[in-house]
Formats: structure tokens, sequence, C-alpha cells
């Protein structure tokens, strides 16, 4: 009787941390509701309506927004986005793990220094540094003039409105939001846990392969995910450093909004990017549940 | 499948709350404009591009007329129709834009028809002018500054070679490959093949559109790049040799280097205007057409030929500052009827989704 009782009073306790928990939830989920979720709302049923001459949209129910997005133009921008926004993340990664392991092994104080550097850029526009990239590259630029005066080149070469200039741009703008979450995934990584693999006979590059590399997935899982997605939506830098001839789907949703005043193609568009998005974050959280699940489990 | 709008209406009707409560705007009467109005109790927001007015302008306005002045930026006229067409009171009286742009706005019934006893200097305005086909008699708008497209080159770099023809830009030699550019935007990135082929610039004819874009995608390859904000840099620093241009960008190139030309193919180009508009949603109508009138004015219109480099349709204006200008920017001196011999851009209606396409499949190829 008398354990029953401190039972209900626990549970009671719980259903008091709880509540006093919810509260402090709702200014974000308000947030994201109206802010988010509402619009988002919007974008969906405009994909069943047809588009108005002047933009806005006409109450006429159709699913051929969706049949359209099929069109093999659409499909191949798609496929050029991804293949894009994949390199540039992969390139992430082969320069932002070296860099965040090797700040991980400096002193502390040090550390701070370094990722004070690695977001220096952050505090300069995003267009500015975007054009400083054009000054650097171009035929009559630093780089080219600089090779041409040491005799290493006669030609000047065209670094620029490529694909490959859409990548390095990409990668330049978000390498810091691949090497900030490695970092911290690292950081977090018990010492100990090293030297027993090496006090049990592993070699060094073992443990790393072993233990270093598989805690650090969480991280380099979100620093993926950080650079992925504003690459693939990314509209500035293919029209700047691509010079207008590459298209991707950031591109192609403004044109569709803005441009050919098509608002529900446009949303079939943008909604098709969240439901892609949306995948990936599902496979990131179930590669993170099997990481995490192994260590405590 | 069909559905009635009443019925859309009320079964999505918590959706539609946020969207549509400010669709159901009223429609002022513009007899009602009060000559007399106290102009210092009226306040203006006025949407521009940047850098492309004088910069003292709202603080002038506002110690002649006393009417508080507000500037607002666009950087492309997609941006401003996006605000303009949101539904509801955008909260913008006055708005520039290009002349086909306007006739979108008023054919949304968006545009108050402009009452020229309150536009006193609009009787400055260059009477070809008030022919321009998206306006025909300048009825809801008063235009700006005007020109037309062409090539911008250097004759230096180009001897022997001057560009005539826009299949020059097309087809350029060999040598011209990858130092050319073209505009981006959508009008602009279709005028060149349009007029090569001795199209319309404002045709909605597929297979003619089909044509413009095989000759585009051949086109491509030669390109530097699709450009419209840099290119008279390009120009400038010998990146480029020939440009797709405005008249008035290409004077930017001009004054930095005087190897800059500009000329309008012998296949014909098109007429551009920049325009002014009044918004139906302004409660501040009279202040509006005050400003219209303010800019109209000779000092105020001829500060924009000094220093935007762009021809105005100001008759006052451009006599006082043409002859100054025209020895350096000759293009500048294109009279208004040979600028009426070009043809005047209209808005595309449905079409408009044709020519995002065919520029998609350009550009993405």
């Amino acid at each position: 009787m008398a354990q029953a009782l401190v039972k209900t009073e626990r549970d009671a306790n719980q259903r008091r941390a709880l509540i006093s928990r919810s509260i402090f939830l709702i200014p974000g989920l308000a947030y994201i509701t109206i802010f988010m979720l509402v619009p988002l709302g919007f974008i969906f049923f405009y994909t069943f309506l047809t588009r108005g001459t002047y933009g806005g949209v006409e109450y006429i129910f159709t699913l051929e927004n969706y049949t359209r997005a099929l069109d093999s133009l659409y499909v191949g921008i798609l496929m050029e986005s991804i293949m894009i926004a994949a390199a540039a993340t992969l390139l992430a990664f082969l320069i932002g793990f070296p860099t965040a392991y090797a700040i991980t092994k400096l002193p502390s104080n040090w550390q701070n220094v370094f990722l004070l550097l690695i977001v220096l850029p952050f505090w300069t526009n995003f267009l500015i540094r975007t054009y400083a990239w054009i000054v650097l590259l171009n035929t009559q630029g630093f780089l080219n003039k600089g090779l041409i005066n040491t005799g290493l080149i006669n030609q000047p070469l065209e670094f620029l409105y490529k694909p490959g200039a859409v990548i390095l741009g990409l990668l330049y703008a978000f390498l810091p939001l691949m090497i900030l979450p490695i970092y911290s995934a690292l950081v977090r990584i018990d010492p100990a846990m090293k030297e027993a693999a090496i006090n049990l006979g592993a070699s060094p590059s073992q443990a790393f392969r072993q233990i270093t590399l598989p805690l650090a997935l969480p991280g380099v899982l979100v620093g993926a995910i950080f650079v992925f997605v504003p690459s693939i939506g990314n509209f500035i830098v293919p029209e700047l450093l691509g010079g207008g001839k590459t298209v991707m789907v950031g591109n192609l949703i403004r044109d569709q909004f803005l441009k050919a005043r098509d608002w529900p193609f446009g949303s079939v568009l943008a909604i098709s990017m969240v439901v892609m998005l949306l995948i990936l974050f599902f496979l990131q959280a179930r590669v993170n549940k099997a990481v995490l699940g192994e260590k405590s489990g | 499948m069909r559905m009635t709008r009443k019925v859309t209406v009320s079964s999505f009707a918590a959706l539609l709350l946020f969207g549509l409560s400010a669709c159901s705007g009223s429609d002022s009467d513009s007899s009602a404009l009060d000559p007399n109005a106290d102009l210092s109790k009226q306040t203006l927001t006025v949407s521009i591009w940047a850098a492309y007015y004088p910069e003292d302008i709202a603080a002038k306005f506002e110690e002649k007329y006393g009417t508080k002045v507000t500037i607002t930026n666009h950087a492309t006229n997609e941006e401003v129709m996006a605000k303009l067409t949101a539904g509801g009171d955008s909260g913008i009286d006055v708005a520039f834009v290009s002349g086909q742009f306007a006739q979108a706005l008023a054919a949304q019934g968006l545009l108050e028809n402009l009452d020229k006893s309150l536009i006193p200097n609009s009787s400055n305005l260059i009477k070809e002018a008030e022919q321009l086909s998206y306006d025909q008699g300048a009825k809801y708008s008063l235009p700006y500054a005007w020109g037309t497209t062409g090539i911008c080159y250097r004759s230096d770099l180009m001897k022997g070679d001057e560009p005539t023809s826009w299949n020059d830009l097309l087809t350029p030699k060999p040598k011209y490959k990858g130092k050319i550019t073209m505009l981006a935007t959508e009008r602009w990135l279709m005028l060149p093949a349009q007029k090569a082929l001795g199209y319309s610039a404002n045709t909605q004819d597929e297979t003619e559109m089909g044509k413009v874009k095989d000759l585009l995608i051949k086109a491509k390859a030669n390109l530097l790049a699709y450009d419209d904000t840099t290119f008279y840099e390009r120009l400038v620093s010998g990146e480029a040799v020939m440009v797709e241009a405005w008249d008035g960008w290409c004077n930017y190139g001009i004054a930095k280097n005087k190897n800059i030309k500009f000329i309008v193919p012998k296949e014909g180009s098109d007429l551009w205007a920049d325009t002014m508009v009044v918004l139906k949603t302004s409660k501040n109508k009279e202040a509006a057409h005050a400003f219209l009138n303010y800019i109209y004015d000779v000092d105020v219109h001829s500060w924009v030929v000094d220093n935007i480099l762009y021809k105005v349709p100001n008759k006052a204006a451009m006599a006082k500052s043409l002859p100054a200008l025209v020895g350096d920017f000759p293009n500048m001196g294109i009279s208004p009827a040979e600028l009426l011999q070009q043809e005047g851009l209209v808005d595309l209606g449905k079409a408009s989704s044709l020519y995002t396409r065919i520029a998609t499949e350009v550009t993405s190829k």
C-alpha cells in the first residue's frame, strides 16, 4: 500500500516535470508551426492548383504539375544538382576531417583560436566572398597573371564558368559547416578508449579506424547534411561562378516563382526538395542511432 | 479536376486565412484625387533600382513638399513584382519597373490611372514616348528612361571584325570563342536569336521559339558567361571582347576605355523603357503624382542623363544634357524616332512559361 502511494507520488512528480518542460517547448513549437509548417502547407496545397497568368494560382485542381516534374529536363537538372552538391560535400569531408582532427590535437587555448579562424569568413557578406573568386580566377585575374608571369603557362586558363567552379564556390562557402560538427564529435571522444585499444594491441591506424572514425561518424553526417542541403538549394554560386551556364534546382525554383510566374510548378519542385531532404535526415538519424546505440548498449 | 472557387475557398478556409485575407483590395476612384491636398500630411514609399536615382532625392523632395519619402531598392523587376502582386497593400506608393512589367500590373488592375493635371511637368514628355506599345497614351505609367539593346565591343581587339549583325555575336569567328557574354534575363537572352532569325521579340509561336532555342544552344558553346551586371567590366579588362548590352550600360565601359563601342545590329533590336507607376493601393496618391512630377523636373531628370548615362524621354532634360555628352557617348544621341523603329517589349501573359522553359533548356544544356 505504502509502496503504491510512493509510486503515485513519483508519477505525479514526473508528470509535473513533463508539463513544466512542455511549457518551455511552446515558443519553439509555435514558431515552427507558424513560420514553417503553415507556409509549407500552403506550398503543398499550391502544388495541386493551376498557375495564374500573372503569378498566383487559379483554383482549378490538377496533378499536371507533378507529371511535369518528371520531364527529363527537370530530372536532369535535379541529378546534376545532386552530383554538384555531393561533390562539394565529399571534398568538404576530405578537407574538413583532417582539419578538425588537427585542431583537436592542439592545446585547448589554441583550439579556440583556430575555431574562430574557421568561422571568420562568415563575418563578410557571402556575395562579396563569391565575387572575390571571380577576381581571383578570371582569365585576367590574379591567378592567371601570376602563372603567366612565372612562365608556367602562356595562355590564360579558364577556371571559371564551369561546374567545377560551382563546386569550388560551394565548398568554400560551406566548409566551416563540415569542420565544426566533426570537431565537436572528435573532441568528445574519451582518449582512454583509444589508449585502451592500443594497450590491447591495436596499431594506431587500427585504433583510428575502429575507434575514432566510427565515433566521429555522427558529426560527419551532421556536417555532410549542413553542407549538402544549402549547396543543393544555392542559386547564387551557379549564377556567379557558373556564369549562368550551370542550372541547379535552386535556380529552377526561383525562376518558376519570379520569372515564369508558375507558382504551382515551383511549389512541386520545392516540395520534392523537402521530401528528398527529409529522407536524408531520416537516414542520418538511423545511422546515428546505430552508432550511438552500439556504444551505450 | 475542376472545382468552383466557392467550394474551394470554403473547404480550405483555414489554409487560406493568411494567404487571401489581403486579396480583396478596394477599387478607389482616380477622380477622388484632390489637387489641393496637404502633401506634408502624406508619406511616400518608392521602390526603385539601386543607384538609379540622385541619392538626395528623398531629402530634396521632402524639403520641397514636406512629404516624408522612404526609398526602397530592388535589384530586378521580378523582385519588386513579387512584392506588388503578393496581394493586399504592399506599402509601396510608387514603383519603377520595366514597361512590360507595368503592363502586367495594369492587367491585374493594380495601377492607378495617372492624372496628368497633377503632373504638369509631363509636358516635357517626348511625344514618341507616349506611344510605347506596353501603354499606348501613357495612361498608367510615365517612362523614366528608355533605350535599346545592342552589341558593346572592344574596337581595338576586334579590328577588321567589328560586329554589325546579331550573327556576329551568336556565331563568332573561332578566335573570339570564350570572349563573349550574353544577357541572362530571359527576354534579352532570347532577343539576339529572335532578331537574327527575323522573328518578333514578343513572339509566342512555339515553332519559332524552338528555332530560337536551337540557335541559342549553338551560341552557348562560344560564351564566356551569361551576365547582366558585370559585362562592361569584362570588356574593360579584356576578359571579353564583345557582349550583348543595354545601351546605357555600355556607356559605363566607354567611360573607362574609349575603344569600347556600341552598335545596334542591322536586324533591329528592342525598345525598352523603365517606367514609373502609382499603385492603386496607395493612400498617398497626390504625393505620388507630385513625385512623378518632380522627376520630370528638368534638373532632376537631366541628373539621370548626366550620371546614369541613360536616355530619358524628357525633351527639356535631353536638350540640357545631350550636347556635352554625345561626343563621348554616341549612343546617347540615338533619336526618339530611331528608338521607335525598334520593337517595344510587351508582356507575354501565359507564354512567359514558354520563355522560362526555353531559357532553362538553353542554360542547363
